[in-house]
């Protein structure tokens, strides 16, 4: 391209770019479109928020069904979290050697603590079947007397394939005799089959209805039931059953779900973190800027000017995307931009010893540029590589460090070789190039 | 124009010698995990009004039995605790009890179960072996062409032996900051690290990208002096390109935050070592191996 049209459309595009990444000027003038507002996407450790893993029990699950079941829970623990309002939740499904996780990221949640119990309080219901009674008697036996825990070992109860997890809806009646409140449950198609099967097995025998591991009620089966309704008639008061059905309604766990590692950050330490990195991020930035200047003089404030333009479109592409920036998110970002020094003063040595060795400035360039580039190329390979690993190995926190580094290390060779070339050829050509004090020591 | 060959045999003990001293901590004390690694819990809180004693705090919490719990006062107010691995409930619970004994604020709260832990370590590991993997397949494949006198997968040795030598010095000195200072090692660590892995080659090949080019314009020239001529030519830049990383590295140090503050040390003492190592030890460790393919 001609350097005539090649330096507008860059300054063009910089405009553009810096708009887009800091509208408020002319949101304020009012000539700002609103599809173009997006704001930077932030990520948990600087918005305040917290970030829970759990730990999904499938061993009752067969191997093929699993992913399915962890969707199902996703789906239930996705509807409770949108119950806070919270912005974007972030609710995802990890497996992690044979064991599957749930990542559950609240950002900007206000109240913390509720929000966990809430989460905590989502029910698992489960349906059980009678042991055969010589396995009763074996582990009473094994237990010495002590009281069981259903939890770790049920004497009486072996679990079925019915849980919460084909529970379409419940609902509260009162008993037309006694007045007592039931819970009603309607379960869904695959449900109904299940149910039909378990009962038809059972006709005479107890079925035992289990909530968060503890039995609530056990009812004796009298018939087949196809018709996939159950009720539930414990000892419940009316506020108990309200509650349940409130739990129930929005989402039984399909599995039951342990907490395994938590993280909570206050909304006023996430903001100091922002504030300070960004300080940082801008005093690093002058820093690299007053070096470049004092030691390459007008190629210094080439190289400035490309990496100014170079910052403003990497943090366009951040709201492009949107990548979500931690705190080590825009630790990575400050660090490219340090690399992205590198190119240009991979150039700029080049360029001084090809004008040492007496060609004029184009030539001079031209060469230079060439010879560094595979420099360039094979140095930022291999930055590439370790991003590609970190972003592999990474929990969120090593994720967001390795993206911002990949894109800002990407970002630096096309400043490199589009910004800085342009710069310097539209040089070139004028008085400048030939003021030798401007370009060498 | 310094000759690294003709001094090199001081650079590389000295180089040898940092690596060594840097083992003997290692080995002596390990690194100091931190909950990342091991589980527990870290727990900041800031006071509304005075901050209360140590033993007020540990008192009020020791129903919950946890034993160990390490207090560290931060800024005017606040504390930090480590303790154990908890539930929510505990937490709350806790919360709780703090609270009736002054009105706080809870600025962190963390927890990690002990098989993340577990975890992590078995994959950091995994993550630093297939970066060098790696790292040594590209260099040989970007070096195939070169030959002569030293074959091509020599030069990824090498730059192995000089991440080697970068990645150490700083895991030692974490080792010692570990034992006296009692700075732990956590995930952003491995990151740093991981990082140096990356930035350490990228001035290596720099170094062995002029040695390729200066081969084939002088092919009879002997290959010690193209080394040096080499690394003379690169020496600026490799000074200046690390001189600006260290730059942004120190603003991150001193204004980032507190989780970023030694993942920018890592960083700083890596790149640093890194540039050091490029020039003074990949290059006389060329030369030695081009040395002894002519015997």
């Amino acid at each position: 391209m001609k350097i005539r049209f090649a330096i507008p459309l860059i300054i063009l595009l910089a405009i553009v770019a810096g708009f887009f990444v800091y509208p408020i000027l002319l949101q304020r003038a009012g000539v700002y479109p609103d599809f173009l507002n997006r704001p930077f996407r932030l990520g948990l450790d600087l918005l305040g928020g917290t970030h829970l893993v759990y730990e999904a029990n499938l061993s009752q699950i067969q191997e093929s069904e699993r992913a399915s079941a962890m969707a199902g829970l996703r789906d239930v623990i996705e509807r409770r979290v949108n119950l806070f309002g919270v912005a974007e939740p972030l609710v995802a499904v990890n497996k992690a050697g044979e064991s599957w996780r749930l990542v559950v990221e609240l950002a900007g949640v206000k109240d913390i603590n509720q929000a966990i119990s809430m989460i905590g309080q989502t029910p698992y219901l489960e349906f059980k079947e009678e042991r055969p009674e010589a396995e009763t008697s074996q582990i009473l036996q094994a237990l010495n007397g002590q009281t069981p825990d259903p939890k770790i070992l049920d004497p009486y109860f072996t679990p079925t394939a019915l849980t919460g997890r084909y529970l379409k809806k419940s609902t509260l009646i009162f008993e037309p005799t006694s007045g007592r409140p039931e819970v009603l449950l309607e379960f869904d198609d695959t449900g109904k089959q299940i149910f039909g099967e378990i009962t038809k097995k059972n006709v005479g025998k107890r079925l035992a209805i289990y909530l968060d591991g503890y039995p609530i009620s056990a009812p004796v089966v009298q018939q087949e039931i196809i018709d996939g309704n159950a009720s539930i008639t414990g000892n419940f008061s009316v506020v108990e059953s309200k509650q349940l059905v409130a739990r129930l309604n929005s989402g039984a766990l399909p599995v039951p779900i342990t907490v395994l590692s938590q993280q909570n950050i206050g909304a006023s330490l996430g903001h100091d973190y922002l504030v300070k990195s960004l300080v940082a991020g801008i005093v690093g930035f002058i820093l690299v800027a007053l070096f470049m200047i004092i030691w390459y003089r007008l190629a210094g404030v080439v190289a400035v000017l490309a990496l100014s333009i170079y910052s403003i479109l990497l943090l366009a592409i951040f709201k492009l995307i949107p990548v979500t920036l931690t705190l080590a998110g825009i630790a990575g970002f400050v660090l490219s931009i340090g690399m992205a020094v590198d190119a240009n003063i991979l150039i700029f040595e080049r360029l001084k010893e090809e004008l040492k060795s007496g060609k004029i400035f184009g030539l001079a360039l031209e060469e230079g540029f060439n010879r560094a580039w595979s420099s360039i190329r094979d140095s930022n390979v291999s930055s590439l590589i370790t991003c590609a690993i970190l972003y592999w190995f990474g929990s969120s926190i090593v994720r967001g460090f390795a993206l911002t580094l990949a894109l800002g290390i990407v970002t630096s060779m096309f400043s490199a070789i589009t910004l800085t070339r342009t710069f310097l050829r539209s040089v070139a050509g004028t008085r400048l190039a030939s003021i030798n004090f401007l370009w060498k020591h | 124009m310094i000759s690294v060959i003709k001094h090199k045999k001081k650079f590389l003990i000295f180089s040898g010698t940092l690596v060594v001293l840097s083992f003997i901590p290692l080995i002596l004390w390990g690194l100091k995990p931190g909950i990342d690694f091991t589980g527990g819990s870290l727990w900041e809180v800031e006071f509304t009004q005075d901050r209360p004693s140590n033993e007020a705090i540990l008192s009020s919490l020791k129903d919950f039995n946890l034993d160990n719990a390490l207090i560290q006062p931060t800024g005017d107010k606040g504390v930090i605790l480590r303790f154990r691995n908890i539930n929510e409930k505990t937490h709350e619970a806790a919360y709780r009890y703090l609270n009736d004994l002054a009105p706080l604020t809870e600025k962190y709260f963390q927890t990690i179960g002990p098989t993340i832990g577990q975890e992590l370590k078995t994959k950091s590991l995994q993550a630093i072996v297939v970066v060098l993997i790696l790292i040594v397949a590209y260099i040989a494949w970007a070096f195939r062409q070169v030959s002569r006198p030293v074959a091509s997968w020599k030069y990824g040795v090498i730059a192995i032996v000089a991440l080697v030598h970068d990645v150490t010095i700083p895991a030692g000195v974490f080792s010692f900051l570990g034992k006296f200072y009692g700075i732990e090692v956590d995930a952003l660590f491995i990151t740093a690290l991981l990082t140096v892995l990356g930035f350490s080659v990228h001035d290596t090949i720099v170094v062995f990208d002029r040695i390729r080019e200066n081969l084939k314009r002088r092919p009879s020239e002997d290959f010690s002096k193209i080394i040096d001529a080499s690394i003379n030519e690169t020496i600026t830049r490799s000074i200046n390109t690390s001189f600006t990383v260290i730059l942004v590295l120190l603003a991150i140090f001193f204004l980032g935050g507190e989780s970023t503050k030694f993942f920018a040390l890592t960083l700083i003492l890596g790149v640093f070592f890194g540039t050091y190592s490029s020039i003074f030890v990949a290059g006389p460790l060329l030369d030695w191996a081009g040395k002894r393919v002519k015997k």
